[in-house]
């Protein structure tokens, strides 16, 4: 493995995306495109997995990791199980509505785990689509194929089904007990769902469940920091990694003379502040040691460290300054930062590399590891092997630093501006005319 | 389980202590002879009844006071003065466990002496209910009668075979602990915060329904005391209403107190089964057994509306939220007020007393005292508190008050950080483009306490540029509050200020 210390920037950053583009290649099933959720054993494939490989390969095809033709049958792979899977209210179907299970069976392609219908993990799969839709413009009839049946999938989803009857789109359903009873409200990684969603012909969202959607937002000063609140970092990335949110703004960000772009940049100093101050006084924060998200963790249990009672998660959603927070540190979202604040985000990376090498290992980094409890290195216990969500991020996030090519073949998709537009944004490229959806046709 | 009405006969065992009974309810009580008429009927002898009639005598009128129970109400018997009491226990269990991160040895063999617990918040309420006993009231000049009243008319009610006469009068009686309604609770048995300080025996285990302030504070406080607490939720989060991340602190607190959390989960069933109560809680279609020795339920609280034969007087009410009133807290019988949890929403002792006080003013000298101007802060006593004054974000939104929030998390404070209570924040919500304060929460040790500085700003109309100026000692975990008026100031620094004030300084070089 080359020194990080003698590689440049944009040689280091080459390796990790390329490393992390590697995941898919390992990880997917030919036959029918299913990607899994985690490189371990018997891992069962999440759609929203999927979502990222598809907008993974065009990067790959872009940056010579990946033959066009071997993108194009992976893509339709994917296309066609999903277009030919069950969908119904059967508890071992694919999906429901034009909705999918968050985990299916690698090889069967059926709900497993007795997991939720995702709204969220469908969005991300469907934004994947568009992606490859976009990606593969020519006239030969796979890449035909992989437009048509992109837009048959999207018009399928009954977004309207998905409010369950309330303001906001609820977080899920299960065929047992309908739909849980919490929706998808407050600032969260959901804003590329609502996008979708107002944006579909058939089944819409109304206008007014981004408002339901947005009614809850919390406008703070933090650390000194003006931003619109979320705890965990990757909630600022998601929408992200397909939309530039540079200069477009919603009712809300033209009240704050500020964008979500924007907001992603001073969420990533506020976690880097958090961890400088470290108040729990966990091994290793610090400013160049932070990124605090949904990420894998050491268990569910309460320990005894030095005297001190702490409690520790498995996989949970951690985040600034509220917590929770158990000393577990997930890299990828500081990497995932690059677009927004490169040079912290860099300087994280370069540390880690440094001071974790037991984390870095393989350039693919892990889901999270913490260095405040014992393990084979520096970094303390590491989570085994690594999640396709992650490295997906990574993926685009860098590819977005590096040419933002998922962002400009986001913004010329019409139905993304759409969304954007009934969301209320307006401005930076939602003005010029290739964005205009009347432009596009 | 359920004892509406009843005197609790275990309120005469020795456990509750003589002096509570002889200042709350005397055995050899005799109502006094009624007068003619009084300018002031109260009836219910909580906090609310309690302050408008020492209230209303003290300025000289006659008052008539009945309760049908105790002199006190539920804040004093079986509300904040008892679980209090307990919370402190519990806490100095905590922080035994927890003395090496105060730099002190943790002390061997920590056993709960449970029965001592209770022994002492017995005493504590005994010697509390002195305070408002009805010798005293008495001596301050209060008609005391023990019974139940019945209104007979629209200016009359009885109570104990007499008549009492009103010039005007105050329903304040409060509320009890709702029933939920799980098939098989009733047989298998629970306990309400009406029987709950009446435990002599630890149990082993104990399941808590309802993670409102009532549920998180016992469940906290028994689990600290040694219990096996298990806390059931039907919402995605405790405290509903509350900041999200003021729920999100105390579900961390929790969890790490050692309470078993179960979150956006129904209690659906309970059964008996050799003596324990086997429970069903279900999540998102998932059903777990988990098996208990207690069950304490704290799901709100229904207002005591009947039985006074308010049909008689005039006075409407809706058994769910209570005696209507308007916002002079009139009834609709406009010689009849109402006060306290009988027809607030927010049920809290300060905001009964708060109301009684608006009603002294208006039944009796003409005031025109409105409930909507009052501020009413509140705080759940667990570890940290959780305290809120004004409105929240989501109602400034939905009022389309544009917010700004000023937040200072509590590791940022010197002396929570000496204190080893940095978990927590001070929020201060500012209507956006000024410095008017419009609500806050504070999660904190000690933030009820702390509310009362941002409860005192936004009652005299203070603003956080003002509050800046005000000096705290150093250190106090209250100066928080002075952080984020800094914090404040800073934003008002703008690029333009910045440049000029460069520019001076410079000047100033040259």
């Amino acid at each position: 493995m080359p020194d990080a210390r003698a590689q440049s920037d944009e040689a280091l950053l080459d390796r990790f995306q390329h490393a992390a583009f590697g995941y898919f290649l390992e990880n997917c099933n030919p036959v029918n495109g299913l990607v899994a959720d985690t490189s371990r054993n018997n891992s069962p494939a999440s759609i929203a997995v999927v979502g990222f490989a598809l907008s993974c390969y065009p990067v790959g095809v872009e940056r010579g990791w990946m033959t066009r033709d071997d993108a194009i049958a992976s893509t339709l792979a994917t296309l066609r199980f999903f277009w030919n899977s069950a969908q119904n209210e059967e508890p071992l179907s694919t999906g429901h509505m034009g909705f999918y299970y968050h985990f299916l069976d690698m090889h069967r392609g059926i709900r497993v785990w007795d997991c939720e219908l995702s709204l969220i993990d469908t969005t991300l799969l469907l934004a994947g689509m568009l992606t490859a839709a976009m990606y593969f413009d020519g006239d030969s009839p796979r890449e035909t194929e992989i437009r048509t049946l992109t837009d048959a999938l999207y018009r399928r989803v009954d977004w309207h089904w998905a409010q369950g009857a309330c303001a906001t789109v609820r977080q899920g359903w299960k065929p047992e007990s309908g739909f849980l009873h919490y929706g998808w409200e407050g600032y969260s990684e959901a804003a590329i769902l609502y996008v979708l969603g107002l944006a579909s012909p058939p089944h819409p969202l109304p206008a007014d469940s981004y408002a339901g959607w947005s009614s809850t937002y919390q406008w703070e000063n933090i650390y000194n920091y003006d931003l619109l609140y979320a705890g965990p970092m990757f909630i600022h990335q998601f929408s992200h990694a397909w939309i530039d949110f540079r200069n477009i703004r919603d009712k809300f960000m033209r009240a704050k003379n500020s964008d979500y772009f924007e907001n992603s940049r001073r969420s990533a100093f506020a976690q880097r502040e958090y961890a400088r101050r470290n108040a729990h006084g966990f091994v290793g924060y610090g400013e160049n040691c932070w990124g605090f998200a949904a990420c894998d963790g050491p268990g569910f249990e309460t320990l005894k460290i030095d005297g001190r009672k702490r409690r520790v998660f498995g996989y949970a959603a951690r985040g600034i300054p509220y917590g929770p927070d158990d000393g577990t540190i997930a890299p990828w979202t500081a990497l995932a930062s690059l677009p927004f604040a490169p040079d912290i985000a860099l300087a994280a990376l370069r540390h880690f590399c440094a001071q974790y090498p037991d984390v870095t290992q393989a350039d693919r980094l892990p889901s999270g590891f913490n260095p405040t409890l014992p393990g084979r290195g520096p970094g303390g216990w590491i989570s085994e092997g690594c999640f396709g969500l992650d490295q997906g991020l990574i993926v685009m996030m860098i590819e977005n630093y590096r040419s933002q090519m998922i962002w400009n073949l986001m913004k010329r998709c019409p139905l993304i501006s759409a969304g954007l537009r009934h969301a209320g944004f307006t401005g930076g490229w939602l003005s010029q005319p290739e964005a205009r959806p009347d432009a596009q046709k | 389980m359920h004892r509406n009405n009843v005197l609790p006969e275990l309120l005469y065992q020795e456990t509750h202590g003589p002096e509570l009974l002889a200042n709350t309810h005397p055995a050899d009580w005799r109502n006094p002879v009624p007068k003619d008429k009084y300018n002031l009927v109260v009836i219910g002898a909580g906090p609310a009844g309690l302050v408008a009639a020492r209230g209303a005598a003290g300025l000289g009128a006659s008052v008539a006071l009945i309760e049908r129970n105790f002199i006190g109400g539920d804040c004093l018997i079986m509300g904040c003065v008892p679980s209090k009491a307990i919370l402190r226990t519990s806490r100095l269990y905590a922080e035994m466990h927890d003395a090496r991160n105060y730099g002190a040895p943790v002390p061997s063999g920590i056993a709960v002496d449970f029965p001592a617990a209770m022994e002492r918040m017995r005493h504590l309420r005994g010697r509390l209910s002195g305070y408002d006993s009805v010798q005293r009231l008495r001596e301050e000049g209060v008609d005391v009668f023990f019974g139940s009243a019945r209104f007979m008319g629209p200016e009359a009610v009885s109570v104990g075979g007499v008549t009492l006469h009103f010039q005007k009068a105050l329903v304040a009686t409060g509320a009890r602990p709702k029933t939920p309604d799980i098939p098989g609770l009733a047989q298998a048995g629970y306990l309400t915060n009406e029987n709950v300080f009446d435990l002599i025996h630890q149990p082993k285990r104990l399941l808590v329904i309802g993670g409102g302030p009532l549920g998180c504070e016992l469940a906290q406080a028994f689990c600290r005391l040694g219990i096996e607490v298990v806390l059931a939720q039907d919402d995605p989060m405790f405290l509903p209403g509350e900041e999200r991340d003021a729920a999100q602190i105390l579900s961390d607190a929790l969890a790490l107190d050692g309470i078993e959390i179960h979150l956006n989960s129904p209690v659906v069933a309970v059964r008996l089964d050799h003596g324990q109560k086997v429970v069903d809680i279900v999540n998102d279609g998932d059903k777990r057994t988990i098996a208990v020795d207690e069950i304490l339920t704290g799901v709100g609280r229904s207002p005591n509306v009947e039985g006074m034969d308010l049909e008689a007087a005039g006075v409407a009410y809706d058994t769910e939220t209570g005696i209507v009133v308007n916002d002079f807290l009139q009834t609709t019988n406009k010689r009849i007020y109402a006060a306290g949890d009988v027809c607030l929403e927010h049920k809290f002792t300060h905001s009964a007393e708060a109301s009684a006080r608006i009603v002294v003013q208006n039944a009796l000298f003409l005031g025109r005292k409105r409930l909507s101007a009052l501020n009413i802060p509140w705080c759940t006593y667990t570890d940290p508190e959780i305290a809120h004054v004004g409105i929240y974000v989501r109602e400034a939104r939905e009022k389309n008050i544009p917010v700004k929030t000023f937040t200072i998390l509590m590791h940022d404070v010197d002396r929570a950080v000496l204190d080893g209570e940095e978990e927590g924040f001070v929020k201060i919500h500012v209507r956006e483009g000024s410095d008017r304060i419009v609500g806050a929460t504070i999660v904190a040790r000690h933030a009820g306490e702390m509310i009362n500085g941002i409860t005192m700003a936004i009652n005299s109309g203070i603003g956080l540029r003002a509050l800046a100026q005000v000096i705290h000692p150093y250190p106090t975990q209250a100066s928080a509050i002075r952080m984020a008026a800094d914090a404040y100031n800073r934003t008002r620094l703008t690029p333009l200020l910045r440049a000029f004030s460069k520019w001076w300084l410079a000047k100033g070089r040259a």
